[in-house]
C-alpha cells in the first residue's frame, strides 16, 4: 500500500531547475531512502511534500487522496512529519514544551504536569528515555533529534521525514537511531530518510530512489543495490575514491617544525614540542582522533595561532611568529577545516571570494581601485577550471553547496601557485563527487612538486592520499609510519598505544 | 517626620515608575516576539500629547487615554508594517519614528492650542485622580506607597501578573517565545510567526500609549513639548534589566522609579549639588545598571530585531 506519491513535481528556483518530473512513492512500513548529492534536489522535494515549498506543477497524494499541501500544518494534519538537518528546537524552552509547541490540542492555558505526562508515556512506547522536563540546549544532540522525532510523533504523523539525521552523530548515536526507527516502522510508520551517505542506505533500508541534478534516476529496493550502483546513479559516472598515488622522490624539505608547543582556547598545551617536516613532492598525512591536538598544530603553521615554544621554517626562512600575509607571500596555501568560518566570507560573491587574499596583487587593481574586469575574467577562468557549480560568479558564498564552496576555496588557494598546501579536514561533511575532485587536486599538487599537509581524522583518506602517515595523540606524534602500515596498527597508535619497534623511515620525534 | 519622608519617597517612586512600567511590559512582550522597538520614546510622546489633546478637547480622561491608546496603535502600526512585512531594518524605522513623532507632537501641540482660544481656561486637562484602596491604603507607610495611586498605576501592577501569566502558563506564551528564539522552528509547526509578531507589537503599542498618557493626564496634566524625556528609552534599559521578563520589568521599572524620585527629593530639599547633576541621577543610573547586567551575556531572545523570512 503506497501512503505517500509523488507525481510529476517540478520546482524551479529561478532560472535553476530544482526539481524536474521528479515522481516518488512510499509504501506502509518500509524506510526508504532519498539518495543523492548535496544539491540534487533531495531536500527540495521534501520541503514541498512537508508544505515549505510549493511546488510549480505535480500532484501530491497522501493515503490516495491528492492534496494541497500549503504550509507544514497541512502536512502536518495529513499524518506527514519533518525532521529538519537543522533541528527545529526553541534552546531556551523544554522538552515538552518544544513538542507541544504550536499545538492547538493544548488549549490557551498549558497543563503542564499533564504533558509531561504523555512525553513520557510516548517516550516509554519507543523507549526514547527523554527528560520531559530537561531544557533543550543542555541535551546533547542525539538526544535533540529524538525530540524532533518524539515532536512529530505526538502530533500524530504515520509518515515521518528525516533530513540527514546522522550529520550531527557519533556513530553509537547513528546505531540507537536506527534502532528505534526500525522499531517504529514495525508499529506501522513509514520513513523517508533523506542522505548522501551510501552507507546508511545499504545498512537500514528497503528501497532508495537516487536524484541527480533535480532528477529522479533511479528507484530501486536496496537488497538488489550495491555501493557501485548506487555510487555511479548518484554522480552519474564511475567514481573512483582508491589509492591512486605513484611512487614519486621527495625533494628538499619546504616545511619544518622543531619543539613547537602550542595552546588551546583554554589555554591547555594542546600541540606539545612537536617537530615534522614535509618535503617537496610528498604528502605527509597527520592522522589521529579528533581533538588531539590536529586542528591547532594547523592553525599555529598557517598563522592563526600562536607557536608559544619552538621554531617554523617555511622555505628556508624562518617563520615562527610571522603573519599570515607573509607566509602567503613566502608560498603557502591553506584549506581551513571550518569553510564557513575561516575559508569564506558567506556573505561575499564568489568572485570575491576567489580574489580574497590576492586583492593586492598587481593585477587585481590599477592603483586605488580594484580592477573588477580582471577580477572577473580571473573568477570565471577558475570557476570553469574547479567545476564550480552553478557557473554563476556573482552569487554569495553562502548560496552554494559544502562541495561547491570547497572547490572556491581550492580554486583561490591552488590558483596562488603555492609551494607548500597546509589542508586541514578537506573534505569533511562533503559528498562523494566532491571528495574525489578535492582529493584530485590535493594529488595534482603532490605531482607538480609542492609539499602537501593532510590534517584528517578520517583515517581512510589518510591512507588513501599519504607518503607518509604521522599520527598524532594527545599533542605528539606518536609514531611516523608508511601507508602500508596495518591499519590496525594505525588505529592502535590513535588511541596512544605505541608499538615497540618503530616502523618505517623516519626516527620516533615524539620525545617527552 | 522621617517616616513620613520616607513614605513620600516610596511613594513618588511607584509613581515615577509607573509608565516606566507600562512601557517596558509593552516592549517586554515585543521583543520576546522578536521585535526591537527604539521608537517607543517618540511613540509615547505622541501618546502623551494625545491622551492631553482628547482629554482636553472632549472633556475626560477617559477620552484622552482612548484616544492616546489609538494613536499609539496607529503609529506603531506603520511601525510593525514596514518591519515585519516589508522587513525594514527595526532600528532604523523606530529612530525615524522618534524624530517624526517628536516634531508632529510639537507642530500639533501649537496648532491646536495656541492662539486658538483654548487656553483661555487655563491648560491643565482632566486627569487621572487618585484612588485609596479602601482598607488597604490605610495600612501604615505600605498603604500610602501602594494603596493611594491613580487607576492606571493599578493596572500596570495587574498587567505584572497578567503577562507572567501569558508568558510563562500559555500556549501563547511559548508561540511568543518561539518567535523571538527561532523563528523558523515556530513556523515549520505551523505557527504563523508574522502573526505573532504583530499581535505582540500591537499589544506593545496599547501599552506604550497608556504610558505616554500617564505622563500628561495621570502624572500630570498638561503636555510639555518633549515631555517624556528619555523614558521611552529607560523602558528599554527596563527590559534588559529585568532580563525579559514581566517581575524584572517591575523591579527595574521600580528602581528607575527611585532614582527619578530620589532626584525629586533632592531638589526639594536642596542638597547642595548643582540642580543640572542631580536631575543627571536616573540617566546615570540607567547606564550604569544596563553596564553592570549586560557585562555576564544577558539572555537576549536570540532573534531579537532581524525580520523573519520564509526561504
Amino acid at each position: 500500500m503506497k501512503v505517500i506519491e509523488l507525481n510529476n513535481i517540478c520546482k524551479a528556483f529561478g532560472d535553476n531547475k530544482a526539481n524536474h518530473n521528479v515522481c516518488f512513492n512510499l509504501k506502509k512500513g518500509e524506510i526508504h531512502a532519498l539518495l543523492g548529492e548535496n544539491g540534487a534536489g533531495k531536500s527540495t522535494l521534501m520541503n514541498i511534500l512537508y508544505g515549505l515549498y510549493s511546488c510549480d506543477s505535480g500532484d501530491i497524494v497522501i493515503n490516495g487522496d491528492t492534496v494541497e499541501v500549503e504550509n507544514p500544518s497541512k502536512a502536518i494534519e495529513h499524518g506527514v512529519g519533518m525532521v529538519h538537518q537543522h533541528f527545529m528546537l526553541v534552546p531556551q524552552l523544554s522538552v515538552t514544551q518544544n513538542i507541544f509547541l504550536g499545538m492547538k490540542e493544548t488549549g490557551l492555558f498549558l497543563k503542564m504536569d499533564e504533558l509531561k505526562k504523555k512525553v513520557a508515556e510516548l517516550n516509554e512506547s519507543f523507549g526514547f528515555n527523554v527528560d520531559p522536563s530537561a531544557v533543550i540546549w543542555q541535551l546533547p544532540v542525539g538526544v535533540q533529534q529524538k525530540v524532533e522525532i518524539l515532536k512529530a510523533l505526538m502530533r500524530d504523523a504515520k509518515i515521518l521525514i528525516l533530513d540527514e539525521p546522522t550529520a550531527v552523530l557519533t556513530p553509537h548515536e547513528v546505531k540507537e537511531l536506527f534502532g528505534s526507527i526500525k522499531k517504529l516502522t514495525k508499529s506501522g510508520y513509514s520513513i523517508i530518510l533523506i542522505t548522501h551517505k551510501m552507507e546508511e542506505v545499504l545498512d537500514y533500508c528497503d528501497r532508495v530512489t537516487i536524484m541527480r541534478e533535480g532528477q529522479v534516476v533511479d528507484t530501486l529496493l536496496v537488497s538488489e543495490a550495491d555501493h557501485d550502483i548506487l555510487a555511479k546513479a548518484m554522480v552519474g559516472r564511475d567514481v573512483c575514491l582508491d589509492r591512486i598515488i605513484e611512487p614519486q622522490e621527495s625533494g628538499e624539505v619546504l616545511l619544518k617544525l622543531e619543539g613547537v608547543t602550542v595552546l588551546n582556547d583554554k589555554k591547555l598545551p594542546a600541540v606539545k614540542n612537536l617537530s615534522l617536516e614535509v618535503a617537496r613532492g610528498e604528502i605527509l598525512g597527520i592522522a589521529g582522533v579528533d581533538g588531539n591536538g590536529q586542528l591547532e598544530l594547523g592553525e599555529a603553521i598557517v598563522g592563526l595561532r600562536k607557536i608559544e615554544e619552538g621554531t617554523m621554517n617555511l622555505i628556508g626562512q624562518n617563520t615562527t611568529h610571522a603573519k599570515p600575509r607573509t607566509m602567503m607571500d613566502l608560498g603557502m596555501a591553506h584549506i581551513p577545516d571550518d569553510r564557513h568560518k575561516k575559508g569564506l566570507v558567506l556573505d561575499f560573491s564568489i568572485k570575491e571570494n576567489l580574489i580574497l587574499g590576492s586583492q593586492r596583487d598587481e593585477i587585481y587593481h590599477n592603483g586605488l581601485l580594484m580592477n573588477y574586469a580582471k577580477v572577473k575574467e580571473e573568477a570565471e577562468r577558475m570557476v570553469e577550471e574547479f567545476d564550480v557549480r552553478p557557473r554563476n560568479i556573482e552569487l554569495t558564498g553562502a548560496m552554494l553547496s559544502g562541495g561547491n564552496q570547497q572547490k572556491v576555496i581550492l580554486a583561490r588557494e591552488v590558483s596562488r601557485n603555492p609551494e607548500v598546501l597546509i589542508a586541514l579536514q578537506p573534505t569533511r561533511g562533503l559528498d562523494i563527487g566532491a571528495i574525489e575532485f578535492v582529493r584530485g587536486k590535493i594529488i595534482e599538487e603532490r605531482k607538480n612538486n609542492k609539499a602537501v599537509l593532510l590534517v584528517s581524522t578520517d583515517l581512510d583518506e589518510i591512507l588513501t592520499l599519504s607518503d607518509r602517515i604521522a599520527i598524532m595523540y594527545k599533542g605528539e606524534i606518536i609514531g611516523i609510519v608508511p601507508p602500508e602500515t596495518p591499519v590496525e596498527e594505525i588505529g592502535l597508535l590513535m588511541g596512544g598505544i605505541k608499538n615497540k619497534k618503530p616502523k618505517g623511515g623516519e626516527p620516533d620525534e615524539s620525545q617527552v | 517626620m522621617e517616616v513620613l519622608q520616607l513614605t513620600n519617597f516610596l511613594a513618588a517612586a511607584v509613581r515615577m515608575a509607573a509608565p516606566l512600567l507600562l512601557a517596558s511590559l509593552g516592549l517586554v512582550i515585543s521583543e520576546r516576539a522578536g521585535i526591537i522597538n527604539i521608537g517607543v520614546e517618540g511613540i509615547m510622546l505622541m501618546a502623551a500629547f494625545a491622551g492631553y489633546a482628547g482629554s482636553k478637547l472632549a472633556g475626560g480622561y477617559w477620552y484622552g487615554l482612548m484616544v492616546a491608546i489609538l494613536v499609539s496603535i496607529a503609529i506603531i502600526s506603520v511601525f510593525a508594517i514596514t518591519t515585519i512585512k516589508y522587513k525594514s531594518q527595526q532600528v532604523i524605522v523606530g529612530a525615524a519614528l522618534n524624530m517624526f513623532c517628536a516634531g508632529l507632537s510639537s507642530f500639533l501641540y501649537r496648532l491646536i492650542f495656541y492662539n486658538t482660544g483654548r487656553f483661555d481656561e487655563g491648560i491643565a486637562a482632566a486627569s487621572f485622580p487618585r484612588i485609596s484602596i479602601p482598607v488597604l491604603s490605610k495600612i501604615p507607610i505600605l498603604g500610602p506607597v501602594l494603596f493611594n495611586h491613580n487607576v492606571l498605576v493599578y493596572f500596570s501592577f495587574v498587567m505584572v501578573a497578567v503577562l507572567w501569566i501569558v508568558i510563562n502558563k500559555t500556549s501563547l506564551g511559548l508561540k511568543i517565545i518561539a518567535a523571538g528564539e527561532h523563528p523558523k522552528a515556530a513556523d515549520s509547526l505551523g505557527i504563523n510567526v508574522l502573526h505573532v509578531r504583530y499581535l505582540a507589537t500591537i499589544f506593545s503599542g496599547i501599552m506604550i500609549g497608556i504610558a505616554g498618557a500617564y505622563l500628561s493626564i495621570a502624572q500630570a496634566s498638561s503636555f510639555g513639548e518633549g515631555m517624556t524625556a528619555g523614558r521611552g528609552f529607560i523602558a528599554m534599559a527596563v527590559v534588559i534589566l529585568g532580563k525579559w521578563s514581566p517581575i524584572g520589568a517591575l523591579l527595574g521599572a521600580l528602581f528607575f522609579g527611585a532614582a527619578t524620585a530620589l532626584q525629586l527629593l533632592f531638589q526639594i530639599t536642596g542638597v547642595e549639588v548643582p540642580r543640572n547633576i542631580i536631575m543627571m541621577i536616573p540617566y546615570i543610573a540607567t547606564v550604569v545598571a544596563v553596564l553592570i547586567v549586560s557585562r555576564n551575556k544577558v539572555g537576549a531572545p536570540s532573534a531579537l530585531g532581524v525580520p523573519y523570512e520564509k526561504s
